[in-house]
């Protein structure tokens, strides 16, 4: 019942976006828009290398602007995650460099993992609180930031809920609640829909993106799934395989909202032929 | 609603098939003792264990107690050194790599071998002989399961924790104990039953006699006296015991887990 509710509901919604809508639309309208925006992360020729001697990435040269919907997508192995964790400060580049042009941005990251990664013995409410309680804050402190996380992934009625009695949907925007209570400017997305059924992953990633609009965050959207990608991103980076690298970066030239008239427009079929062309030859 | 649950359960399978079991077992028992004309002094029938139970129960139940007592204070102490130590091991790998070993002599040297050395070395002090053998036997499987269940915590969680700046203790507290919980109260369920035979082992060796003497006694004096009915019965008694530490360490597992381990969960919430 609770995963067919929106992330945002609709009059919500229309309040939310009521003037910036507009503006919003027009910013994103040009692709020339994010050639001023100053970077929030750059990689500089960054390689990673595991203990194992595998090669996880080389020479990956990547510039993430502020605001930006990066999506990086590439078939298994390519070292995406790898980039990710990087970002995240969880593992440190073996050569190269990886500066934070807003150092201040550093401290205001989230990360969604491709499972959802909840504390199975807390529930609904108690996962999303996590972050706040391990900076120190009380309950009572916390408890209106809780309360509108939840509320804006939509699962409003299910704080009382554990983990085990959620669908794969809703456990996700727990994860995704848990990830933006902390009000971020850096989101990090590990596949996070990775293993949800079509129509779910739909639903989500519509929310995802008024979520985005709506709060401006930086995001680095980690996927397999070229059409996800599209749909979503701003721009599209594209990873090859042995050794993890960059083949492609391509800006999405569309504007926001986007909808299924989006998906079924000759350019969102070019720009999908484009990033399968880049991946093909990403493989070899 | 609740008490209605409560008859369902007790006419659910899982209750009904092991009293079936145990019906036709004893059935089976007093139909051998019959047929075969076997004297009481070999096997008792059923009948005349629990008759002889009932006629001795002062006797029999007062040194239960006392191996209650020594049970109890064996396994409470052993859940809490267990826990401790597994904690602290999982705080310096050092400790852990220098310690185990160890732990596991203790576990592996035969507790009958040693508990008479106890029994000498503390002979001022019995009943902290007697604890100290069911320790042994007790503490071994909170320790290792614990220690298992500190070490498993799910990568990305421990990412999650390493994301948000949290603290050596706040992991501890909010990640590592409670993914170790389900695995420490398996060791507890494992050491209840443990620390029970560990206390009888130990009263066999010790022989204490007097007042204070414990249910091993009891079965010892009866064997020697032929007095096998009174044996059956005293044995009747340790069992009980054992299955009730199992049944109430298994109800607060339950309890504790319910809301998410599947080991707990009830399948038709």
């Amino acid at each position: 019942m609770l995963t067919a509710q929106r992330l945002i509901d609709p009059p919500h919604l229309s309040s939310v976006f009521g003037d910036s809508r507009v503006t919003s639309s027009s910013a994103y309208s040009s692709s020339t828009s994010y050639k001023d925006v100053a970077p929030t992360v750059i990689l500089d020729r960054v390689s990673k290398v595991y203990p194992s001697g595998t090669i996880a990435l080389q020479d990956v040269d990547l510039s993430v602007k502020q605001g930006e919907f990066l999506s990086l997508v590439g078939p298994s192995g390519c070292g995406k995650s790898t980039v990710l964790g990087l970002i995240a400060g969880l593992s440190k580049p073996t050569q190269g460099d990886l500066q934070w042009a807003m150092p201040e941005f550093r401290k205001d990251l989230a990360f969604v993992f491709q499972d959802a990664s909840l504390l199975p013995w807390s529930n609904v409410e108690e996962n999303v609180r996590l972050p706040l309680k391990l900076a120190g804050q009380s309950k009572k402190q916390t408890q209106q930031a809780v309360t509108e996380a939840i509320a804006l992934v939509g699962l409003k009625g299910s704080e009382k809920a554990f983990p085990r009695q959620l669908s794969g949907g809703m456990k996700m925007r727990v994860s995704i609640a848990r990830a933006i209570v902390t009000q971020p400017k850096v989101l990090l997305m590990d596949e996070p829909f990775g293993a949800l059924d079509e129509i779910t992953r739909n639903r989500l990633n519509e929310d995802l993106m008024n979520l985005w609009r709506q709060k401006r965050w930086t995001v680095v959207f980690v996927t397999h799934n070229i059409y996800e990608a599209v749909y979503l991103s701003t721009r599209v980076a594209v990873m090859g395989v042995n050794p993890g690298r960059i083949v492609d970066d391509l800006v999405i030239d569309a504007p926001y909202p986007r909808t299924e008239a989006f998906r079924q427009s000759p350019e969102f079929g070019q720009y999908r032929r484009q990033l399968a062309k880049a991946l093909a030859e990403g493989m070899e | 609603m609740r008490d209605k649950s409560l008859t369902e359960k007790l006419l659910s399978p899982d209750v009904l098939a092991p009293f079936a079991v145990g019906i036709v077992f004893i059935l089976g028992w007093d139909l051998l003792v019959r047929i075969a004309g076997l004297p009481p002094y070999l096997l008792p029938g059923p009948l005349l264990v629990i008759q002889t139970l009932i006629e001795n129960w002062g006797d029999l139940f007062s040194s239960l107690t006392v191996t209650f007592q020594i049970t109890i204070v064996a396994f409470l102490t052993a859940a809490g050194s267990g826990l401790a130590i597994a904690i602290l091991f999982t705080i310096n790998k050092w400790i852990e790599r220098s310690l185990f070993p160890y732990a596991v002599v203790l576990q592996t040297t035969p507790l009958v071998a040693i508990a008479p050395l106890i029994i000498i070395w503390l002979k001022e002090n019995t009943f902290g002989a007697l604890v100290l053998c069911a320790w042994i036997a007790a503490f071994f499987p909170i320790l290792s399961n614990t220690t298992l269940g500190l070490n498993s915590v799910d990568r990305n969680l421990n990412n999650l924790f390493t994301l948000y700046n949290a603290s050596p203790w706040q992991r501890l507290i909010y990640l590592r104990l409670p993914s170790a919980l389900p695995y420490f109260l398996g060791g507890l369920r494992i050491s209840g039953g443990l620390s029970l035979i560990g206390a009888v082992v130990a009263e066999f060796v010790a022989g204490t006699g007097g007042s204070k003497s414990g249910i091993a006694y009891q079965i010892l004096i009866a064997s020697y006296n032929l007095q096998i009915p009174r044996m059956f019965a005293a044995l009747l008694l340790v069992t009980g015991l054992g299955i009730v530490i199992f049944a109430v360490l298994s109800l607060i597992s339950d309890a504790l887990l319910k809301d998410w381990h599947e080991s707990a969960v009830n399948p038709n919430q």
